[in-house]
């Protein structure tokens, strides 16, 4: 209280004294100024677990329905089931959860995926997030009405309030008390860096840096399955060309050791088995500069999710040459366009390369996607 | 981007690797030496992928006299070269360094805006993350915000509520700190299995850049924030998420916490928060809340999504742990790394990194037997308190199995642990704060892969 006062004394000197009265006496004056309180209310709009921060007002569960369809379903589902865009919202929680506030599917180790009410202990979370961050594409456009109705829909998908429930600042905490997940949370561990919420001062592993003869037996325990050899795309176009070592090439089949693996230079070829392989680049009968067009895939990322002749998330190049022979005008409308449902359910956005590349990745691709 | 193979040699041919034509050469060729035969079949081979195969840069002994990399003189040695801002003002790395880019990993998320690029770990050199290859990760998609419009603001438990322009946060006295940024679901994929292939999709959501900045403990003091009934800090961004995290007012206290507008000596980039960034050094990235417009502070935690729904560590009891923040020692060795190649028996540099959110790192052991044996490698300058760290070792490679694995130990003398011992704690199920020791296995083909070890 003696600094404040000590303050405000300052700067009525300072102003008797004909400057521009100083706010308090400053280490750096003349930066920063005082908010107005119409500026703190424009901002400050986080909500609390105690609800410190939570607007007056309500929203009821058939409103947050109307609004839900229309805004919110085409990510996460009528029902907020959906897994498409987002994790579910909603799912796995059960009355008894609702009554003793720990959600058994998280207890049980077999039960597939959390949903966010599975997980979330505080209503406040449910409503602040709804309010600063959705609809996903227009954030902070819902009415504080609109924000209480779709948190109550949500919590009636969950079968925390019934169907004709009001919910409102007035009853937010008997909410609380619903929360199905509300007891399944600690802060009993070391991994907050200070001693606000007590933890511990143990560490959850002791390992010691042991020198020589440590374990028994090392075995491979886990790894990477041969199909999914390819599943991020050639590695050796993620490495340098450069250097100690090379990525490896994981368009083609693994050498396995002991197989047909030789080490010297003069003995490799020999006893490698023919094959149909890699002609040089130059632009062939279609006028296609296969090489260019490689290029052309990796610069716009159409190798994260389309390999030569592996199915990543979208077909692979050589699926598609075969689908579409000789139409080149149809697959560089698709590529600039996009599309789904041709694969699969997994959707392939527009795209924004130029239309002459979208067209040479089209012939390339029309003539046989050939190397 | 191929390298110019005039000479070359292979060490380990990928099966099916050359034409009926090219074998067909090899016998003809190889009577007339080996430079010949390489230049026919292999020119032919190599210029037909787009991805560089599993060839070395030769340096054969020369039959000819010697190398005609050295006996025909280049272009760029006979002409004129380009002129100084030639192709723009802002250099770009060079054409041949094309590969080495952030990358997605394919199936994680199903939008860009709420996604994940990762860094490429296994091409990076030092400590330094360049600005353009920096991990990222978006809430809800990132701006390039004006910073001329741009406002910091300081309320809740304070005397005056603050607003500050960026000019005027850039007036304020500045720190300049290494430090590393480690997202806490680094890693997270291998919690329970293997589950992707190399260094980048392990361990690429971690980068260390140099911050410019104001220390937040400045600001709040200008705010005349209750230091000691304030206990907690709200950090909140501007963007369409505008993101919150609780902080630790402890942590502000002690100077380390910083409002960054610099990164590696220019302006933050906007994938990194331009033109303000909360730098939280040893927390996870979640916290370094970026497009940074709000500090609030409180008596109490605020459970924000992405501290009651997200970033939360569900153990084995069903029980999930709130406001875990520490980035806990954790090492990983770069190269050799998943899905490289060696090209030959011999010697090798195994580097690597190795950072701890609670300090300096003091040691760093490096297996080559899955962990049987270690050896303590040697750290490079500078070894900074909350900073990537990298180290070495010598390693001559014999050309059999080998796994190499690297263990870090922090200045407090934690011991990064084992998978078996992390896993006993806090189980599978997890998904964050995974700092387990990892393996790279060499296979006698010179093919590297991720492994786990029993």
């Amino acid at each position: 209280m003696f600094r404040f006062r000590k303050a405000i004394l300052a700067s009525v000197l300072l102003a008797g004294a004909g400057f521009a009265a100083a706010q308090d006496v400053s280490k750096f004056p003349g930066v920063g100024r005082a908010a107005t309180p119409k500026e703190v209310a424009a901002w400050d709009i986080d909500v609390r677990p105690d609800f410190k921060g939570l607007p007056a007002g309500s929203g009821t569960v058939a409103k947050g329905q109307d609004i839900w369809e229309g805004k919110c379903a085409h990510c996460h589902g009528f029902f907020g089931e959906s897994g498409e865009v987002f994790s579910p919202l909603v799912g796995g929680t059960t009355p008894a959860d609702i009554k003793s506030g720990r959600v058994a599917n998280l207890i049980t180790p077999g039960f597939p995926g959390r949903t966010t009410l599975m997980k979330v202990p505080t209503v406040s979370t449910l409503w602040d997030y709804i309010n600063r961050a959705m609809p996903w594409t227009a954030p902070k456009s819902l009415t504080t009405e609109e924000v209480y109705s779709v948190t109550a829909f949500l919590l009636n998908l969950g079968g925390i309030v019934p169907d004709n429930y009001t919910l409102s600042d007035k009853n937010i905490a008997e909410v609380q008390a619903r929360m199905p997940n509300r007891n399944g949370m600690t802060t009993a561990h070391n991994m907050w860096p200070g001693d606000e919420f007590g933890g511990t001062k143990k560490s959850d592993t002791k390992n010691v840096a042991c020198m020589k003869d440590c374990v028994p037996d090392v075995k491979v325990a886990s790894l990477l399955p041969d199909f999914a050899r390819n599943a991020h795309g050639n590695l050796a176009e993620q490495n340098r060309p450069v250097g100690a070592q090379y990525g490896v090439d994981t368009t083609r089949a693994e050498v396995k050791a002991g197989a047909a693996a030789p080490v010297v230079v003069a003995k490799a070829p020999a006893a490698l088995a023919p094959q149909a392989a890699p002609t040089a680049a130059k632009a062939d009968a279609a006028g296609v500069d296969s090489k260019a067009v490689m290029a052309s895939l990796q610069k716009n990322n159409c190798t994260a999710c389309h390999a030569v002749d592996k199915k990543i998330l979208g077909p692979s190049f050589l699926e598609i040459a075969k689908k579409y022979p000789g139409k080149t005008e149809y697959l560089a409308g698709k590529i600039k366009a996009g599309g789904s449902g041709v694969w699969g359910p997994i959707p392939m956005p527009a795209q924004t390369l130029s239309d002459g590349e979208a067209k040479s990745i089209a012939a390339w691709l029309a003539s046989g996607a050939g190397k | 981007m191929l390298n110019e193979l005039s000479t070359g040699r292979i060490i380990k041919a990928p099966e099916n690797f050359l034409s009926k034509d090219g074998i067909k050469a090899v016998f003809a060729e190889a009577k007339h030496g080996r430079r010949d035969f390489i230049r026919t079949a292999f020119a032919a081979a190599a210029a037909g992928v787009a991805a560089p195969v599993a060839l070395a840069q030769g340096n054969p002994v020369p039959s000819e006299g010697g190398d005609p990399n050295i006996l025909n003189l280049p272009e760029h040695s006979k002409g004129l070269g380009q002129g100084v801002a030639s192709e723009g003002s802002y250099g770009k790395p060079s054409k041949f360094e094309s590969n080495v880019q952030r990358r997605q990993s394919p199936g994680l998320t199903q939008t860009t805006q709420a996604s994940v690029s990762f860094a490429p770990l296994q091409s990076l050199f030092g400590i330094v993350t360049p600005s353009g290859l920096h991990f990222e990760r978006h809430h809800q998609g990132w701006w390039d915000i004006d910073p001329s419009k741009h406002r910091l603001m300081i309320n809740g438990m304070v005397k005056s509520s603050k607003v500050f322009t960026v000019d005027e946060i850039m007036r304020l006295p500045s720190v300049s700190r290494f430090h590393f940024i480690e997202c806490g679901a680094n890693t997270a994929v291998d919690w329970g299995n293997v589950a992707v292939p190399t260094a980048q999709y392990t361990h690429g959501m971690i980068s260390c850049s140099e911050f410019t900045g104001v220390p937040l403990i400045t600001l709040l003091e200008l705010a005349g924030a209750d230091l000691k009934n304030g206990k907690f800090v709200l950090a909140e961004g501007a963007d369409g998420s505008s993101m919150t995290r609780t902080i630790p007012m402890s942590l502000i206290k002690s100077g380390e916490v910083f409002v960054a507008y610099g990164q590696n000596g220019e302006m933050l980039r906007p994938e990194q928060g331009y033109p303000l960034r909360l730098i939280v050094p040893g927390v996870q990235g979640v916290s370094w809340v970026k497009y940074l417009r709000r500090i609030e502070v409180g008596d109490k935690p605020y459970a924000t999504k992405d501290e009651a729904i997200h970033y939360i560590d569900l153990q084995p009891d069903g029980l999930q742990r709130q406001y875990t923040s520490i980035q806990e020692c954790k090492s990983v060795v770069t190269t050799p790394s998943g899905g490289q190649v060696l090209l030959d028996k011999g010697f090798y540099n195994i580097t690597g990194l190795a950072w701890s959110g609670r300090g300096k790192v003091k040691r760093v052991d490096v297996s080559v037997d899955g962990g049987r044996n270690w050896r303590t490698a040697r750290l490079e300058s500078p070894v900074l308190s909350k900073a990537l760290t990298r180290f070495n070792l010598d390693w001559v490679w014999d050309g059999k199995p080998a796994i190499i694995q690297s263990r870090a130990m922090d200045e407090t003398g934690y011991v990064q642990p084992t998978y078996q011992q992390l896993r006993a704690v806090r189980g599978t199920r997890s998904i964050y704060h995974n700092n387990a020791v990892q393996s790279w296995l060499v296979q006698e083909n010179g093919e590297v892969k991720n492994v786990q070890v029993s």
